[in-house]
């Protein structure tokens, strides 16, 4: 299906949970809404799906004006953060219920059951409560509920977040999978830059109910348009430092001199800002063209198989990232690299100068 | 592997031990004493066995009021639970002041106690002075609990009615009230009609409360005492004389220690009977869909 919001809005009160913004949704597409708690993207789904009716704009089906129409008349399936069954019934009949409000005959109803649930992988359980079930498979059984209704707009509300970490994983590396039928649009909101990354299609970075910027998912993450899109699609946060950018260097504030690359050459000299991702900021000094800064340890996290240290540095706190578990004393003088070929510059007003890869030539001049 | 025996640890279970012995163990075993005793006065007692139990089991009037009892109590759990559940559904939810509203006025006749509940209805029944018997009397029909058994009957009915139904359903209310709101938008989303909702959505997830009500409600009503009591006093006739208003005629009244003592103790027994029979078939009833 197209999904078409056309400048669509939400004001709950004197609250403007959603400010205007259009979208389209190509018909088979996997589309990632990504910000943080609060950005808008239930909100958003809940107008898509329409369970609300949007304050301002229209919503468009394949074309057809359905804005306002109820829920109950259009062709979507949901998936929510709670892992939503029917608790009286098995499992078996919690996937056909869809199939059976919409009349099929009882032997598609079991060919289609059964199939979903082996790709889900919970068919040895059909016959059991949802509370019997472990969480997974509790969250298993609901998407497969709402896969089989075979409708033409999905929408999953952050599905995996109530799953400890190794099913989360397990589960979203299929999810793609699952979700390529072709037909079927998909929307997927999380909060993690890395699910966004991972499931990859394209994204659609919200942030406080406004729409920061849209495209392929790759393509936002390379070369996000301002520094707030740049901030909600990084984890950990990017780190932002004022720098004069000069014919020759960017000069940080700091002193230190980053020298220019591909990407920032031939720019308009003046302030500007620059973001330096953590997996830029690196303990190991990978090549000559690395820039050392030196900083004080304040505070050294692993996670998964990384570690990441938050160093002083003058004013401002970095976060640079090592291969590897490491310990770094809090406190102990470290030495970390700076990749001047990956970083982003912005404007003194957060708008994206230059960014790497210079595909899409993105220059403009510094306001 | 030596594991070090202390058996000090068993002073830590005796105050347990001694609050559960006064509280429960004794009362019930000085009952027990008394079922198998003929009771003449302090200190003049001679062991019968189990006559008592066998003159009790073959007591008629026991009999009529065992069978007034069950008639009564599955009368009430008929019209209190349904009725508790469908004014929980119809009930305002949220945290406004319709809901607070609604909650007090619901909370209003729990608050109040047994005997005067029982002299309301007696006024508010009379024929004279009372606004319902009057009204009655108004159009006609002949309404007299004093002397009509089936009158005093439906009356003692409404009455526990009118003072318990609000517990069942505040109980319900709270177990609709635990259920996310994003099970009613997926059933939207699946179009499912409102009987789905609460046949597959609400009545399950209100399983658990209603455990509570039915059992609180068979218990309670099945031990009725002080409103028939104030209201009728067991007339006219025996036709509003419970299981526990016949004891008290026969433990206080013709201070027949032994044989109340039996009869309180076959009570006891039945009464935990149907309450695990209500318990087991409730519990049930959610996984019969399964098979």
């Amino acid at each position: 299906m197209t999904l078409t919001l056309d400048g669509v809005a939400k004001r709950v009160g004197a609250d403007q949970h959603l400010h205007p913004l259009s979208l389209e949704l190509r018909p088979g597409s996997f589309n990632v809404l990504l910000g943080r708690t609060l950005a808008g993207k239930t909100t958003l789904m809940r107008l898509m799906a329409g369970l609300d009716a949007p304050t301002a704009g229209r919503v468009f089906e394949n074309g057809k004006d359905v804005t306002g129409a109820s829920v109950r008349h259009r062709d979507i399936a949901m998936v929510y953060q709670q892992f939503i069954n029917y608790p009286a019934m098995t499992v078996y009949d919690n996937i056909a219920s869809p199939l059976r409000r919409q009349g099929k005959p009882a032997d598609e109803i079991d060919r289609k059951v059964r199939g979903t649930a082996a790709m889900l992988r919970i068919d040895p359980y059909l016959q059991r409560l949802p509370a019997e079930l472990s969480g997974g498979q509790q969250q298993r059984c609901a998407i497969a509920r709402a896969l089989v209704k075979g409708a033409g707009l999905l929408l999953l509300d952050e599905p995996l977040v109530n799953l400890d970490y190794k099913l989360r994983e397990e589960l979203r590396a299929e999810l793609r999978e699952i979700f390529s039928d072709g037909k079927t649009t998909v929307v997927y909101a999380t909060t993690e830059p890395q699910e966004a990354l991972i499931l990859g299609g394209s994204v659609t970075v919200l942030h406080e109910g406004r729409l920061l910027q849209t495209g392929p998912t790759s393509e936002v993450f390379h070369a996000p348009l301002s520094e707030e899109c740049a901030a909600v699609f990084s984890d950990p946060p990017m780190n932002v430092v004022e720098a004069i950018l000069t014919n020759d260097r960017v000069a940080l504030a700091d002193g230190t001199n980053l020298p220019l690359s591909a990407h920032d050459r031939n720019l308009p000299a003046g302030p500007c800002r620059v973001g330096i991702r953590a997996n830029h900021l690196t303990v190991l000094r990978r090549s000559d063209r690395l820039v050392p800064i030196r900083g004080r340890v304040e505070l050294s996290e692993i996670s998964g198989s990384e570690t990441y240290v938050h160093l002083r540095h003058g004013e401002t706190t970095l976060i640079a990232r090592e291969e590897g578990v490491h310990t770094h004393p809090i406190g102990s003088e470290i030495q970390v690299y700076a990749d001047p070929d990956r970083i982003l510059v912005f404007s003194t007003g957060g708008q994206l100068v230059a960014a790497p890869h210079g595909r899409r030539g993105l220059l403009r001049n510094i306001a | 592997m030596d594991k070090v025996q202390d058996n000090r640890a068993w002073f830590l279970i005796v105050p347990v031990f001694v609050i559960v012995a006064f509280s429960a163990i004794l009362p019930l075993m000085t009952v027990v004493n008394y079922s198998v005793q003929e009771i003449f006065g302090p200190g003049q007692t001679l062991f019968v066995g189990t006559e008592w139990f066998t003159t009790v089991l073959a007591d008629t009037r026991l009999h009529d009021a065992l069978v007034r009892q069950v008639i009564y109590s599955l009368a009430v759990l008929a019209i209190e639970i349904p009725l508790g559940i469908v004014i929980a559904l119809g009930m305002p939810g949220g945290r406004s002041a319709k809901t607070s509203l609604t909650l007090v006025l619901l909370a209003l006749p729990l608050l109040i106690p047994f005997n005067v509940v029982g002299t309301i209805w007696q006024i508010f029944g009379r024929g004279d002075i009372g606004l319902a018997g009057a009204t009655f009397r108004a159009l006609g029909i002949n309404y007299n609990y004093t002397s009509n058994s089936i009158d005093a009957w439906v009356t003692v009915l409404v009455m526990d009615v009118w003072h318990w139904t609000s517990l069942v359903a505040l109980l319900c209310y709270a177990g609709l009230q635990s259920i996310p709101p994003a099970f009613y938008q997926a059933a939207k989303i699946d179009g499912a009609s409102k009987w789905a909702v609460f046949r597959y959505i609400q009545l399950p997830k209100m399983r658990g409360v209603l455990v509570i009500a039915v059992l609180l409600r068979f218990m309670d009503s099945f031990m009725i005492y002080t409103e028939p009591f104030v209201l009728t006093g067991g007339g006219p006739g025996n036709s509003t004389t419970f299981l526990s208003q016949y004891l008290t005629q026969m433990a206080v009244g013709q201070f027949d220690i032994g044989k109340a003592a039996a009869f309180s103790i076959i009570y006891f027994l039945i009464v935990l009977l149907f309450s695990f029979i209500f318990y087991t078939v409730i519990m049930r009833t959610g996984e019969g869909d399964k098979s």
